[in-house]
């Protein structure tokens, strides 16, 4: 269970002081899976880069199963329990997706174990297993990439910040099964996924609504989704972010 | 049997990945002299009457063969010159393993410099891997100064990987190349200095038949308060293609100076060169870290990737 506590971040950006995260208490509880979605700059990004100890709040309190965590890097963070799978995924030359993978599991797994968390996220293993992680992958390549390693890291706690972003339409059905099974999965940890579309809010089990920094609404799917319905918050496949078709490789 | 001690069996597995005597042809030198030599049916090597260095001699078609020639060091205050030349018979394929690895535990300076010729016939394919290596806590430098000159006929490829990874505090690497018809070259080195190391290569690859290529990529790592050179030229004379890369780390005080130069004589001369120097990239480190790795622990996997 994560709590964030009136968790406040402010920058200088230019010579004044901007808040881009106001006031936020939040809890994303344990077998849940949590979607917070919001418009374009409304601070979600900032929000998981806070829970992942990349940003350090302001002000405000980060407790991992009841630990206050805030002061801690994002290594002793890692090691606790928090995955993240970064908006826009990072290429490194000469590292190579096994590599990337068995760093993520800390253990030395078989290339036949890294395989399936490749599998999972519908690549097809052995094109990908030795790729090197650099600009010769796709977007859509990358980003699934990026979701295998979270996956592979089996956390605490799971946040995915827009994973569907780049990936093709027939691919994002994959995505949800991906995230479906994952939600099967979770005993006693918890999922976060910033999303807009209205197929991952589909699955959640509660949703966040975030708008300028701030907690705008929160609640139960049953509670939140339909007020959100045909706004920019919960979009239909097909509108968003998506590529018209990707080239990743499948078995 | 090799008459060798511990460290110049470490030194060897390090420069050649040496655990035994090699397969086919080789000649081992060690300070200063050949502990052990032994030719094949089709490569021959022999001592220079001047007694400072090989004659290399590969039969044409031989296929599948290997040529192991490292040196080690482990004397203080030994330096040397030595020169190997190969001849490569037409359409022959092996490979080439040389390198040299100096232990260095007293104070004074020791240094080899090889200069190594490549007489490469027609058609014939060379895989050539050299390694530097250098270790021991002595005040004496380790200094490694390897000239390469290699000679292409027609329709001839060459592939070179150097490797310069620890402990070599003074190196001045020239390479020439000079390429017939359809010939193929392509050099890949990878560099890390540290401490007060100084890592200077020069390169002048000239095309010189029609058809002929030339690929070069140097990745290096500059660490503490060490110092790189790379300093690259192609010449274009004819139809041909040639690339060189230069993609370099810099980290903590290091210095580089990459400066790449292309020359073309020919209107089909198609040169490109790349040059990017920068630290790493912060996002990387963060990315390993929220897997769970130290800073330093993220930076020694990015390098290790970088450079592998
Ligand atoms: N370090 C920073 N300095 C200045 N502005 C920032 C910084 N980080 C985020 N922002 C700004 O904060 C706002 C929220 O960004 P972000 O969290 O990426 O939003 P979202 O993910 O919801 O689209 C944006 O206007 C962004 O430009
Ligand atoms: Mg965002």
């Amino acid at each position: 269970m994560l709590e964030l506590k009136n968790i406040t971040f402010q920058v200088n950006d230019e010579g004044s002081d901007k808040e881009i995260i106001r006031d936020i208490s939040l809890t994303i509880p344990d077998d849940k899976l949590v979607v917070i979605t919001g418009p374009n700059g409304g601070g979600k990004s900032t929000l998981a880069r806070l829970i992942a100890g990349i940003e350090k709040p302001t002000s405000g309190q980060i407790l991992l199963d009841g630990e206050d965590i805030t002061n801690l890097s994002i290594t002793d963070r890692a090691k606790k329990g928090i995955g993240f799978a970064f908006q826009q995924p990072v290429r490194f030359k000469g590292i190579q997706v096994f590599d990337l993978i068995k760093l993520a599991t800390g253990t030395n797994l078989s290339v036949g174990e890294a395989c399936q968390f490749l599998s999972a996220v519908g690549l097809c293993a052995r094109d990908y297993i030795d790729r090197e992680v650099n600009s010769s992958l796709s977007g859509g390549e990358l980003k699934r990439i990026e979701i295998a390693t979270v996956l592979a890291k089996a956390s605490r706690l799971s946040v995915f910040d827009e994973p569907e972003a780049g990936i093709d339409l027939w691919s994002f059905q994959n995505l949800i099964e991906v995230f479906q099974n994952m939600r099967e999965q979770i005993h006693d940890s918890s999922i976060l996924i910033i999303s807009h579309q209205e197929r991952i809010l589909n699955i959640a089990d509660e949703i966040v609504v975030l708008k300028d920094g701030k907690l705008e609404k929160q609640g139960s799917r049953e509670e939140i989704l339909p007020s959100l319905m045909g706004t920019a918050s919960a979009v239909p496949e097909c509108r968003k972010n998506f590529v018209a078709k990707e080239d990743a490789q499948e078995c | 049997m090799l008459e060798m001690d511990e460290i110049q069996k470490r030194l060897l597995r390090e420069v050649a990945d040496l655990h035994k005597v090699p397969e086919g042809a080789y000649n081992i030198r060690a300070n200063g002299e050949s502990a052990g030599r032994v030719s094949t049916e089709n490569i021959e090597i022999e001592p220079r009457e001047s007694g400072d260095g090989l004659t290399i001699r590969i039969k044409p078609n031989t296929k599948n063969e290997s040529v192991h020639i490292p040196v080690v060091m482990t004397k203080s205050g030994i330096k040397e010159l030595v020169y190997n030349d190969f001849y490569v018979g037409e359409n022959a394929d092996v490979t080439i393993v040389a390198g040299c690895g100096i232990d260095n535990c007293g104070s004074q300076d020791s240094e080899h410099d090889g200069i190594h010729r490549f007489f490469i016939g027609k058609g014939a394919n060379i895989r050539y891997v050299e390694k530097h290596y250098g270790s021991g806590s002595g005040s004496g430098k380790r200094i490694l100064n390897p000239g390469t000159e290699v000679y292409m006929e027609a329709d001839s490829s060459m592939e070179m990987e150097m490797v310069q990874i620890k402990g070599v505090d003074d190196t001045n690497r020239t390479t020439k190349a000079e390429l017939a018809e359809n010939a193929k070259l392509v050099i890949r080195e990878r560099l890390m200095t540290h401490g007060d190391q100084n890592a200077l290569s020069f390169y002048d690859v000239q095309l010189n038949g029609e058809g002929s290529s030339a690929d070069l990529v140097s990745r290096s790592v500059a660490r503490d308060n060490s110092y790189q050179k790379f300093d690259a030229t192609l010449t274009g004379n004819a139809a041909c293609s040639g690339h060189t890369e230069c993609d370099a780390i810099i980290m903590d005080k290091g210095t580089i100076l990459a400066v790449p130069a292309l020359e073309a004589n020919d209107v089909d001369a198609a040169l490109v060169h790349e040059a990017a120097i920068g630290k790493i990239a912060g996002d990387q480190i963060i990315k390993l870290m929220t897997l769970g790795l130290t800073e330093a622990e993220a930076e020694e996997q990015i390098i290790n990737g970088f450079l592998k």
